[in-house]
């Protein structure tokens, strides 16, 4: 066996369009890839297997056995362990020849610009709206092309943003397509209705090969477009975008303002949930009677057994909401505390008169604490 | 005067439909006024519409034929 880079990549230098030169670009290219998931996977193993010269790859979350149906860089030995770093470790004994970065930690509005900086390329493989639109911002402020991907049920969405295809100069970005976060009740991400596994493989592997187009400055990326996928109804469907007056509004148009805003807030901006502290909770679970809900999936991490509780995910709570004793309070706990303050705002909007409660911080904080 | 509409995501949950010809429907304001009176939970949902693959933002005239699309957000990764 030949390990030459040369015969390695062979097969796609073979193509006119990339060729030495392509592949030399490739090679100098630098790819952050943001949420080593679904979509995180299938780009990592591409965009290592084409040889991007560094890949950084940002997560802060561990493996689960439920990540393992669509997250495929993963297997059983890898539960529990950090993403970015097994992550890397694959991508690694895949190519030798490249440099990999990994930052085991959450991308904030605090930390973003610093690790995006050093990149060309980034890739949103993200699972919420506060994380998107942080990604966004930060993007259009250091003007780095962001290729965008986002999974639901059987469909997916890919587009690039701050990316001209030097037709027209415009760059548009997420904020001209959506330019307010969804209210908090309408806003569903994977966890709480599910995905068909090949889903965030097809959209991931898309963001991959636009990633090499603009790296190589081959064909027509798909700037200033949206392209939407069904797989149920085999239709791909592509959305032109305009730039977006409405858009300027809330967008934090420098360093400063982007480190002044509060993306947790804006994501959640209609939210009126009361939070309980892991103290408060022990305490009054110790003193009184209280219903404790668990909204996660079936067969999430971590386990709780240390007290009782109800077990209804949130996809389906509106449907239970009948069953459930209105004359104790309520505490609702998930993963980390964002689909609880949503199940407590649906409980109070069906149970006016109760007192309903969202662990601050979720089950992973009060793990941690006790 | 019949347009197409194709609705994504959790459009097409609301609806129950993902492709559908309607018709009396001159201008996108009217579209959206028609859905949500057939639809209420759509009025809770935000999504962008696109006249023949074009988004628009402000109120745009529809034209026999054109087809309306209608695009939620998605955040799942």
């Amino acid at each position: 066996m030949n390990s030459k880079p040369n015969n390695r990549y062979q097969r796609q230098i073979q193509l006119k369009e990339i060729g030495q030169e392509g592949q030399d670009k490739i090679t100098q290219a630098k790819v952050l890839i943001i949420g080593a998931g679904g979509l995180g996977c299938p780009a990592l193993q591409y965009l290592a297997a084409a040889g991007v010269g560094t890949i950084g790859i940002v997560d802060f979350d561990v493996v689960e056995l439920s990540n393992l149906q669509r997250q495929i860089l993963y297997n059983l030995d890898d539960i529990g362990k950090p993403k970015a770093t097994t992550a890397a470790g694959k991508i690694k004994a895949l190519n030798h020849d490249i440099k990999i970065e990994t930052y085991n930690f959450q991308i904030t509005n605090k930390n973003a610009l610093e690790i995006l900086e050093n990149y060309d390329l980034i890739i949103d493989g993200t699972d919420n709206f506060a994380t998107r639109y942080l990604v966004n911002d930060a993007c259009v402020i250091l003007d780095k092309p962001l290729i965008y991907g986002a999974v639901l049920r059987f469909e997916g969405q890919i587009g690039v943003f701050n990316y001209s295809n030097f037709e027209t100069n415009i760059k548009t970005n997420y904020r001209d397509l959506f330019p307010k976060p969804p209210d908090s009740n309408s806003a569903i991400s994977c966890n709480d209705v599910g995905v068909l596994g090949v889903i965030p493989g097809i959209i991931g592997t898309m963001q991959a090969t636009e990633a090499l187009k603009i790296i190589c400055g081959i064909g027509k990326p798909l700037a200033n477009k949206i392209l939407s996928y069904n797989a149920l109804e085999n239709i791909f469907y592509d959305f032109e975008i305009a730039g977006n007056e409405n858009s300027n509004s809330d967008f934090p148009k420098n360093k400063a303002e982007f480190l002044a805003f509060n993306y947790e807030w804006f994501c959640n901006a209609n939210f009126d949930v009361e939070t309980i502290s892991i103290e408060e909770f022990d305490t009054i679970r110790k003193q009184e009677t209280i219903t404790i809900i668990d909204v996660r999936e079936i067969g999430e991490l971590p386990v709780v057994d240390e007290f009782s509780f109800l077990h209804i995910p949130l996809s389906e709570l509106e449907d239970k909401i009948s069953t459930l004793s209105t004359e104790n309070k309520i505490v609702v706990y998930c993963k980390s505390g964002q689909r609880s303050a949503k199940a407590v705002q649906l409980l109070k909007e069906k149970l006016p008169n109760s007192q309903i409660f969202s662990l601050d911080g979720g089950v992973e904080a009060w793990k941690n604490n006790n | 005067m019949e347009i197409n509409l194709l609705a994504f995501g959790q459009i097409a949950e609301i609806t129950g439909k993902s492709a559908w010809k309607i018709s009396g429907i001159k201008d996108t304001n009217a579209l959206i006024q028609d859905l949500e009176k057939q639809f209420p939970h759509l009025v809770k949902t935000n999504y962008s519409i696109a006249v023949n693959k074009k988004v628009i933002q402000e109120n745009t005239a529809i034209n026999e034929n054109d087809t309306i699309a209608l695009l939620p957000p998605f955040s799942g990764g």
